[in-house]
């Protein structure tokens, strides 16, 4: 229960960081959303992140920083039975569920729906 | 000459209202929505009996499900206009972007129009998500000699 709590907190605080970025300078949602892809991957490099789930729970999976935590960590892990060249091989290992329903969803949606603006 | 000077007061104090007010809405959305993701993954984890990590993978993609839909039927730009970053960041931006992209281009055809343009928001994340991964990931190697 206290999780839902410290996922709110922690979801909020990401976003409430991305929101005074996009307010207080000239950057769009764009240059955004890399910043924080970036900033997860390396907050993965001494195993931050990976604490930061173990604590928050789903509030940590659901901003677009764990994005680049789970590349990371998809490569890291994949380097233990291929060495370096794991680092690429494993490299979409832990988002493929997230990119290939993106794709597909938006794909099949795009047929069925028609644009309306 | 005084009413430039009220003006440029007025102007001065205005954004800033708007800036609590737009961070505060952002935060409280964002939350919400990963409280949501915490819950759907409990949910899960309780009714299907299945493991945490299975769980986290079913909320991504339920979450993307329903992002895609609303952005399909038309109401989830009202709410990005709302909520702003609180909607953005999460995972349902990324699905907003590439179901608005595909969306805005059906026009064009299925492949020049679809195919090609699907990634053209999200597109920014991956590659800068690849690249920085695969850079993290060799400092990493070299330095802590891999995953413990």
């Amino acid at each position: 229960m206290i999780k839902i709590f410290y996922s709110f907190l922690f979801c909020g605080a990401v976003c409430l960081i991305a929101q005074l970025i996009l307010d207080n300078t000239k950057l769009t949602p764009g240059h955004i959303t890399s910043i924080f892809v970036v900033f997860g991957s390396f907050l993965d490099v001494f195993n931050i992140y990976d604490m930061i789930v173990e604590v928050v729970g789903g509030g940590a999976m659901v901003p677009i920083t764990s994005f680049g935590h789970q590349l990371i960590h998809g490569g890291l892990a994949k380097t233990v039975s291929m060495g370096p060249l794991g680092m690429i091989m494993g490299m979409f290992d832990l988002t493929a569920s997230g990119i290939s329903a993106a794709i597909i969803f938006s794909f099949f949606f795009t047929l069925i729906f028609k644009p309306r603006n | 000459m005084k009413n430039e000077k009220y003006e440029k007061i007025v102007q001065k104090h205005r954004p800033t209202e708007h800036r609590v007010n737009n961070s505060l809405i952002a935060f409280l959305v964002g939350g919400s929505v990963g409280a949501l993701g915490e819950v759907l993954i409990q949910v899960f984890c309780m009714c299907f009996h299945v493991s945490r990590t299975e769980a986290s993978v079913f909320m991504i993609i339920t979450l993307i499900f329903f992002a895609a839909l609303f952005t399909a039927l038309g109401f989830f730009d009202k709410w990005v206009t709302f909520g702003k970053c609180g909607l953005l960041i999460p995972i349902t931006g990324f699905a907003h972007s590439m179901m608005s992209a595909s969306l805005e281009y059906k026009r064009e055809g299925l492949v020049t129009g679809i195919g090609t343009n699907a990634f053209k928001l999200a597109g920014t994340v991956i590659v800068y998500g690849v690249v920085s991964a695969w850079i993290f990931g060799i400092i990493r190697l070299l330095i802590g000699g891999g995953l413990v």
